[in-house]
């Protein structure tokens, strides 16, 4: 399955960023597979949010520690700096406050990781362009009416905005599908890493 | 997975403390019996103690079968051979609580002093007072640290209440379907139930235990508790405006099936609970408080305990946000915790019914609580 490649591909940038035995906090962590790579990998202290029940029961089932709930209300209660790591992996464009979470992500987190789909990927630009429909992409993969994805934004539209908001993007990788793209990326790539600071 | 079983013939232990407890209010109750039961076996290491916590009308009987009975105890879908709480692995412990009235001291039993049932001489007790005598049991067991302590509604109370008192004696909490304290609403269903107890006229003042006991008024107390243990969807799915023989209504028999289900509760309930320690438990519950002293994040601050707290969509009793109450206060003193909000119609009733879903999120939690010994 091809959207499978590309969760790897990011799962294994993201390890990468991650610091061994580190506390990790990860919004939006499905099923927990990322959250299991990292404790199992990098012997983390690892804490994940999640919206859907059935996830939390797999969650659970696999010894992670996850909290029934949802990420625009959830950082709150944290105290400033109270994980090494926030992880916002393909959860970013599903927020309904991205701003807050951002912020607060910043706060509660020594570093932040962000993940997300590139909707200026050349396959989005060409259907858009040629075909004049709305991108259905692989790593966009929703018709317009049944899509989670609240906010679309491109890998150039988020550097821009942490320029705007004096955030610190210490890495960026960026893949298509599986491959590194290290030429052209906000047209070349599908999705975008970063790790990011205040 | 090995097959569920269920535990047989137990029965009920007593210890007793002769010097007593001193209560939070600084007073003296002494002696003090603690009826008890335990499931499975204590390993070497002493590490495998559950402690297991009843809601207000529950009792030590917890799992398994009393001899010629055929009834098995409250929780027994939980706990057994390869249940959540797996007596293969797990030493299940559960207690009658300190003012009850199923073989733990209460205001029903002797007062050495005066030879009479102690009635409203009974002090006024708390949830602390219930942890500090399960404390004193888990002491004479000789468990230094207990894997984990469990429990709905009151329960979930004493677990919070064992983190508030002996932080250093668990290693896990799960509160299910309970608060930090009761709201307002929660305080006027008990008092109408307090009330309903006192307006008979069979209570006379707590006096009653050498004659007719408040039956009737004990009766309605539960039938009150009952409303608000189901749920608008449960009481619809159970009964409906179904009547009771197909007969049309009769001035005011209990013509619906939902009203002859509430009087057969009523009914059952005083054959086996004493008003008095009605009056007693419910009042704990409502002066309960645990972040009385200190604020409750403050309290988990720094302590190496994993919680896992679970509530139900439908309770509107402990309703879900009370349950996120306690989870906030997790997160903000950086606990690992794990919360999960069941979809469930089955209202507060739903952590004795919701079985399969407690199992699943329990015996794991266990499982990761149990492994992660010495790693830390």
């Amino acid at each position: 399955m091809k959207e499978k490649e590309i969760v790897k591909a990011d799962h294994k940038a993201i390890l990468d960023m991650v610091e061994p035995d580190s506390s990790v906090l990860d919004l939006g962590c499905g099923d927990g597979d990322l959250l299991d790579l990292l404790v199992r990998e990098k012997n983390v202290r690892g804490q994940g949010i999640e919206i859907d029940e059935q996830a939390i029961y797999r969650c659970v089932a696999r010894g992670l520690s996850v909290l029934h709930g949802d990420i625009d209300t959830g950082l709150s209660e944290y105290k400033d700096k109270a994980f090494d790591c926030v992880i916002l992996n393909q959860s970013l464009q599903q927020l309904r406050h991205v701003e807050t979470v951002l912020n607060d992500a910043l706060r509660v987190g020594k570093r932040v990781i962000i993940g997300f789909p590139n909707f200026a990927h050349f396959s989005a630009r060409l259907r858009l362009f040629f075909k004049g429909r709305v991108p259905v992409t692989a790593s966009l993969p929703y018709t317009w009416y049944e899509t989670p994805n609240l906010h679309f934004l491109s890998l150039s539209d988020f550097i821009d905005y942490c320029r705007e908001k004096n955030i610190k993007i210490k890495r960026s990788v960026y893949f298509d599908r599986d491959k590194r793209v290290r030429f052209l990326p906000n047209l070349l790539a599908n999705i975008g890493i970063f790790l990011i600071s205040r | 997975m090995d097959k569920k079983e269920n535990l047989g013939i137990v029965d009920t232990k007593f210890f007793n403390l002769p010097q007593g407890i001193t209560l939070a209010s600084g007073e003296k109750l002494e002696p003090v019996t603690i009826a008890y039961e335990t499931y499975g076996a204590l390993n070497k290491e002493k590490s495998n103690a559950v402690l297991i916590l009843h809601a207000l009308s529950g009792d030590a009987h917890a799992a398994g079968l009393h001899e010629g009975e055929d009834k098995p105890g409250w929780w027994d879908a939980m706990i057994g051979p390869a249940k959540a709480f797996d007596t293969n692995k797990y030493f299940v412990i559960c207690s009658n609580v300190l003012g009850g009235c199923r073989g733990t001291t209460g205001p029903s039993s002797i007062n050495l002093k005066t030879n009479k049932p102690y009635a409203l001489g009974f002090p006024l007790i708390s949830i602390g007072d219930m942890v500090t005598a399960q404390k004193a049991l888990i002491d004479h067991l000789s468990i230094e640290k207990l894997l984990t302590v469990v429990g709905g509604s009151m329960g979930g109370m004493q677990v919070l209440s064992w983190l508030v008192k002996y932080p250093k004696a668990v290693r896990s909490a799960i509160p299910i379907a309970t608060a930090l304290k009761h709201s307002p609403q929660q305080i006027a269903f008990d008092e109408v139930g307090r009330q309903a107890i006192m307006a008979d006229p069979n209570w006379k003042s707590g006096n009653y235990y050498d004659g007719t006991h408040p039956d009737s008024g004990l009766a309605v107390a539960r039938m009150v508790g009952h409303i608000t243990y189901m749920s608008d969807i449960s009481m619809e799915e159970k009964f409906g405006r179904q009547r009771k023989n197909g007969v049309g209504p009769f001035k005011f028999t209990a013509d619906f099936e939902v009203e002859g289900y509430l009087r057969y509760r009523g009914d059952n309930f005083v054959k086996r609970f004493d008003a008095n320690s009605y009056l007693y438990i419910t009042k704990a519950m409502d002066n309960f408080d645990a972040s009385a002293k200190r604020p409750f994040h403050e309290v988990l601050s720094g302590q190496p305990v994993k919680v896992l707290a679970i509530a139900f969509k439908s309770d509107w009793l402990y309703p879900a946000y009370q349950s996120k109450e306690i989870v906030k206060a997790c997160k903000h003193a950086g606990i690992e915790t794990s919360y999960c909000e069941v979809d469930s119609t089955y209202g507060h009733d739903a952590f004795l019914l919701e079985t399969e879903e407690e199992t699943h999120l329990i015996s794991h939690f266990l499982k990761s609580v149990s492994q992660k010994r010495g790693k830390t």
